[in-house]
């Protein structure tokens, strides 16, 4: 299967185009099409798992430990310098295969898949919740007008992913990133009756482009420090070896940063995250849990040689990734507080984790930050179903108007509730363990403020899942219709996301680490990432500041403790809030700042220079030859070289006939005056060059 | 060589002068018959299209093949030299596909005053300007196929066209009869400075015996000409208004093929023949190239008329093709040969989209629209599909011409400022997100929503026969060549390395040779690895 793994995108690519050309003559819009094939890609994801695992660790690579001077690593059959000093470590062996696509001069531009551990772990992930959203969509959109439609975009979204995650080169990368941005641009948009949904899917579009100017940028860049190849393996070797200047670096890191920032919804690129909730809900599990915005801190997982020496993380300190990282643990948490739709809560909750998962890979916590979207995958695809299955019962989002829902919907409150336990952090469950290595390996890799920052977040996570629990199923309804459970269809998916979110964390508990291993690799190595042992004072630390934050939480939404009404009564705590409710005004600023001014002022100011400053100067030298042209008929031509003239005029306007007709009239004479012009620079010509 | 092989490129170029001169023998009422024998030539001419492509040596794409070369006017020594590389094939083939193409899609509605006779006469003399300009190998040759194609379009916008018809023909014809004018001059002035002969190929021989000032002074006459048919900002001001007066039929012609006549003219002639001359011109033109990328895309935004907004789209794309011949490498250069063929595609297919919802509706005013996706679904997702295939889509062929441009700017040839073309990268690359927003906030209004009122109760026909045969070929095209680039890459490159290696280092004074190295050299061992 390794070798074969071009088979598991291939897959929901073929399903895409049965369901889109035969999808309406099938039964339920080609949405079984759709199911099947992605139960047979989990199928053969789960057999590549056992594959790789199976796989004895036959690459040697020198271990480079210490943070000082240009890495050194060779590979197990180059033993020329640095491997009798350093440390050897075994990994599993990379499986790839390529083909060629296509040929510039002697270089070659190749396709193919890079199957390694982090492939397999994504391949997991990726079918897992493909797989769960596939089935629960099977009911959730069971009515809609365009099922066939819909399982379509489905199938090639998670194509897309897949594409991404066993893509060998960055050029094939991008193929699956941008397949993802146009797959969300039909699924948000899916309801493009309504202004709002058409408008959030453009919006997602074109912001994740505009973090995209810079996927572009350094995918060139790269390409040409890496000696003209699009290769990631090379190219983490290149970065690592000292091929590639420090320089380059940085500015290729930077510049895959910003893709980074638009595709994984980080500060400031974030505000189109919340909004792409217009779309069904299944899709925003998918968006969120297992495609497209993951796919950000894949690509700095992915390249991650490039972001390891451009960023300089084994120096600590701060780094651009790990600020971004941190911000946007912290701001899009705050966010979550005021939101008064569910899904919303939820989207807050994802860009918050995402600068969690970018933060570690900044931090040098590379099995951390990839360990954490694997968890998280698994708990926030169960909340955004989760949420969903609320909303199939009180058909709305608004948590205003729920309430009470554990009583209706018993199965879904208690797979809601492990989600948000998972997510919160506490012990075991899986979001404990991942976010607990993070804090780890900021505090260890010599990154003191975005430990910080994670702490606090932690202890926010905690407080606003606390309330949207609260709201969604505690107390008494507070809406109009019949709540009632999910069919099986729906709450199926969710048991078994539970169970995947309850146990996934142990897959690298201390005294187990097979995460780990099974995603070691020589990239990481060959940087000396280290993994940092497990600390008690840290696991202890962070699970107290999840407690305090649920119990903070409880006080005030439970109790109704605290100053409440504070914002009525004190203008700075009203100011913050408005503050915090607009959105720190992001959206303002974009839309109506700089997509307005482009759009508007500056678009019509560059169609009147068109219209009246270029034009104006054509028609100018138009009316002036007409002119002229007068002048040399009625002057010239008419006193003096009749004949001349009209023999040059006839043979320019060979349709003269008809020329004369037209409003303008006298072509010819344009013609004349033409050649005249012509004939001139001709003179010009022959006397400048002889 | 047997018969066919060298009476084939003729075939391609004359055949539809020999339909033209059929159907003018054809009564004017018998119109089956006018659009017959068009559609039987087109096809015809498609056919052995399609035997060349067969027998066409691809192992060998860098060297002419299928040539004639018979003396023609022997008194200025310009030969009949016609002949076809991977350059020119992919553009031939596009020319003739879009000519039986466009015969197909007007089948049933020929626009106001309707006269399919003179019409499809006047596409099929079109034609074989098109065919001949990609083929000819002689300057003369070239010229009289540039010119060809001037009058039979001229008179398609002028008859057939929109209300303000006479003033976009009018200017159309006089601003490129101007380039033209400048262009048979430096023509001219080749002749005398490479002895005596019109002949491409010999004068690319030749051409570095010319002196660097001269040179310039000669691209910069065959820049007007080719610059003004691109067309290039700021020499673009005709290109609106012909696309929105042009019957449907004209626009697509303009677009996919007579634009291309111009970056062709670069690649083919100014670039190879006058190396120095380019390599002067170069960061101008890309600079105009990136000008013209962020300003036609301005300009798009400023639209309310949705052919309009189409053919501003034209200058944003075509800037991305001139920055790719303005790196003067093989990247960029490959890039622009795929980028004229998905341009031709996509806009092709954009302005047949644009020429079918005015039939339908009437009007092409993008605010009285809407909702298009409900009263023609299919209509809607073709226009949506073909929206993404212009801003670049990977896996369509926009992508192609687009990204490459990109990645050759990061590296021009050496020589060139590199400094300032990175620059140019950087504002290419935001021209990709600009095209994002002009296209899209198109397909917004006018697909999704809910019908306006004034539609509402009309039926709107969705995609009938003639469309999807007409438009099919395109629609397969932009896919097949968006995954699969090596179907046309794997043609072009050989020529493309021809020219690149005539270009190789002309950037270069003897200065700029011994201080800053080109960036790929020094990378180069790497590469070598990495190939094992």
């Amino acid at each position: 299967m390794l070798e074969n793994a071009w088979v598991i995108p291939a897959l929901p690519v073929l399903s895409f185009f049965i369901i889109l050309f035969f999808g309406k003559r099938l039964p339920k819009g080609g949405a079984w099409v759709g199911v099947a094939a992605v139960a047979l890609a989990f199928g053969l994801s789960v057999v590549a798992v056992g594959q790789w695992i199976s796989r004895p660790a036959t690459l040697e690579v020198a271990t480079h430990h210490g943070s000082e001077g240009e890495g050194q690593t060779v590979e197990g059959d180059d033993p020329a310098h640095g491997a009798a000093e350093g440390e050897h470590d075994a990994v599993r062996e990379p499986v790839r295969r390529e083909v060629t696509w296509f040929s510039n001069g002697p270089i070659d531009i190749k396709v193919g898949t890079h199957i390694d551990g982090l492939a397999v772990a994504m391949l997991f992930v990726v079918t897992t919740i493909a797989f769960a959203v596939h089935v629960f969509s099977t009911n959730y959109m069971a009515d809609d007008v365009r099922i066939t439609h819909y399982f379509a975009a489905l199938s090639l979204f998670t194509a897309g992913m897949l594409v991404m995650v066993t893509a060998s080169t960055t050029l094939l990368l991008l193929f699956g990133w941008e397949a993802m941005g146009l797959c969300s641009f039909m699924l948000i948009g899916h309801w493009w009756e309504k202004h709002e949904n058409s408008s959030a899917a453009l919006k997602a579009f074109f912001t994740t482009r505009t973090g995209d100017i810079g996927l572009l940028v350094g995918i060139s860049i790269l390409f040409f420090a890496a000696g003209q190849t699009f290769d990631i393996a090379t190219l983490n070797e290149a970065a690592l070896t000292g091929a590639i200047s420090k320089g380059v670096l940085t500015v290729g890191a930077i510049a895959l940063f910003c893709g980074v920032i638009g595709k994984s919804a980080q500060f400031p690129l974030h505000t189109w995250l919340p909004d792409a909730m217009a779309g069904p809900t299944p899709v925003s599990a998918l968006i969120h849990a297992a495609t497209m915005v993951v796919a950000g801190v894949y690509l700095v997982a992915r390249v991650y040689g490039v972001f390891w020496e451009g960023f300089n993380i084994a120096a600590g300190g701060v780094n651009l990734g790990a600020v971004i990282g941190g911000v946007t643990v912290l701001i899009a948490a705050l966010l979550a507080f005021v939101q008064t739709d569910i899904k919303r809560v939820l989207a807050y909750s994802t860009v918050s984790q995402l600068g969690y998962m970018v933060m570690a890979l900044c931090v040098g916590a590379w099995t951390a930050g990839v360990f954490h979207l694997f968890t998280h995958a698994m708990f926030k695809g169960l909340l955004f179903l989760g949420s969903g299955s609320v909303s199939h019962a009180v058909h709305t989002f608004d948590m205003r108007e729920m309430g009470g829902l554990r009583k209706f919907m018993p199965t879904t409150y208690k797979t809601f509730l492990v989600g948000s336990i998972a997510l919160a952090g506490l012990p075991p469950l899986a979001g404990f363990w991942s976010k607990d290595e993070i804090l780890t390996g900021a505090s260890a890799g010599g990154f003191p403020i975005m430990f910080w920052m994670g702490v606090v977040g932690a202890g926010m996570t905690a407080a606003y899942m606390t309330r949207c629990v609260w709201l969604t199923f505690f107390g008494e309804y507070r809406g109009h219709g019949h709540p009632h459970e999910s069919p099986a269809a729906i709450t199926v998916p969710l048991i078994a996301l539970a169970f995947l979110a309850a146990v996934a964390g142990f897959l690298n508990a201390p005294g187990v680490g097979l995460f780990g291993d099974w995603t070691n690799n020589a990239v990481t190595l060959a940087a000396g990432v280290e993994h940092h042992a497990f600390s008690p004072f840290i696991a202890v630390t962070s699970t107290l500041v999840a407690i305090a934050g649920i119990g903070l939480a409880a006080l005030w939404y439970v109790r109704n403790a605290g100053p409440h009404g504070i914002t009525e009564r004190n203008a700075a705590a009203r100011a913050g809030y408005t503050f915090l409710l607009n959105r720190y005004y992001l959206d303002h600023l974009y839309t109506d700042g700089i997509v307005g001014s482009i759009k508007g002022p500056i678009a019509r100011a560059a169609y009147w220079i068109n219209q009246n400053v270029i034009d104006g100067i054509v028609n100018g030298v138009g009316i002036a030859a007409r002119k002229a042209g007068n002048f040399t008929y009625d002057i010239l031509d008419q006193g003096m070289v009749d004949g001349a003239i009209n023999g040059s005029a006839a043979a320019a306007g060979a349709g003269g006939g008809f020329l004369r007709t037209t409003q303008t009239g006298r072509v010819q004479q344009y013609a004349a005056v033409l050649f005249a012009a012509t004939a001139i620079f001709a003179v010009v010509l022959i006397v400048v060059t002889i | 060589m047997n018969g066919f092989e060298s009476w084939a490129l003729t075939l391609a170029v004359f055949l539809p002068l020999l339909g033209a001169a059929l159907i003018l023998l054809i009564p004017k009422e018998s119109e089956t018959a006018v659009k017959t024998v068009a559609f039987l030539t087109a096809g015809i001419t498609s056919l052995v299209g399609l035997w060349i492509l067969t027998a066409f040596d691809f192992k060998s794409s860098g060297r002419l093949q299928l040539d004639v070369n018979v003396p023609w006017i022997d008194v200025i020594n310009s030969r009949y030299h016609i002949a076809l590389d991977g350059i020119s094939l992919p553009l031939l083939l596009l020319s003739m596909v879009i000519t039986l193409l466009c015969v197909i899609y007007s089948w049933d509605h020929f626009p106001e005053p309707h006269n399919p006779k003179a019409f499809l006469a006047l596409l099929l003399v079109l034609a074989t300007g098109m065919n001949g300009t990609f083929v000819a190998q002689d300057l003369i040759l070239f010229f009289v196929f540039f010119e060809l194609v001037l009058l039979p379009m001229y008179f398609m916008i002028g008859v057939w066209g929109g209300p303000n018809r006479q003033y976009a023909a009018i200017k159309f014809f006089l601003f490129t009869l101007f380039g033209s004018a400048l262009m048979i001059l430096g023509f001219l002035a080749l002749y005398f400075l490479g002895d005596n002969t019109f002949d491409i190929p010999e004068l690319i021989a030749n051409g570095s015996t010319i002196a660097r000032g001269t040179q310039i002074l000669i691209f910069g006459g065959l820049f007007m000409g080719f610059a003004i048919k691109v067309p290039m900002f700021p020499f673009h001001t005709w290109l609106p208004d012909a696309h929105t007066e042009a019957p449907t039929v004209g626009s697509v012609v303009l677009a996919a093929v007579m634009l291309k006549l111009g970056t062709y003219g670069f690649v083919r002639i100014a670039l190879p023949i006058l190396p120095e001359g380019a390599a002067a011109w170069a960061p101008w033109i890309g600079g105009l190239a990136v000008i013209g990328i962020i300003y036609g895309a301005l300009g798009c935004l400023a639209q309310r008329d949705l052919k309009r907004l189409i053919a501003f789209s034209s200058v944003a794309h075509m800037g991305f093709v001139m920055l790719g011949i303005a790196t003067l490498t093989d990247y960029g250069i490959n890039a622009a040969v795929f980028g004229m063929v998905s341009h031709g595609l996509i806009t092709g297919m954009l302005f047949f989209l644009a020429g079918s919802i005015q039939e339908r509706f009437g009007t092409r005013e993008i605010a009285r629209l809407g909702g298009l996706l409900v009263q023609a679904p299919r209509l809607g997702w073709i226009l949506g599909f073909c929206a993404m295939a212009s801003l670049g889509l990977p896996g369509l062929a926009g992508f192609w011409g687009e990204f490459p441009a990109i990645l050759s700017a990061y590296n021009p040839a050496g020589g060139l400022p590199v400094g300032l073309f990175r620059g140019f990268m950087v504002v290419a690359s935001i021209g990709t997100v600009l095209a994002a927003g002009y296209l899209l906030w198109m397909y917004q209004r006018t697909a999704f929503g809910t019908p306006k009122e004034e539609f509402e109760a009309k039926h709107i026909h969705d995609v009938h026969g003639p469309e999807w045969v007409a438009w099919a070929p395109l629609l397969v095209g932009i896919v097949a060549f968006g995954v699969f680039p090596g179907l046309l890459f794997n043609i072009t490159d050989g020529a493309v390395q021809g020219i690149a290696k005539s270009l190789d280092g002309s950037a270069e004074t003897a200065d700029a040779r011994s201080g800053a190295t080109p960036v790929r050299e020094e990378k180069l061992p790497l590469a070598e690895e990495a190939a094992h």
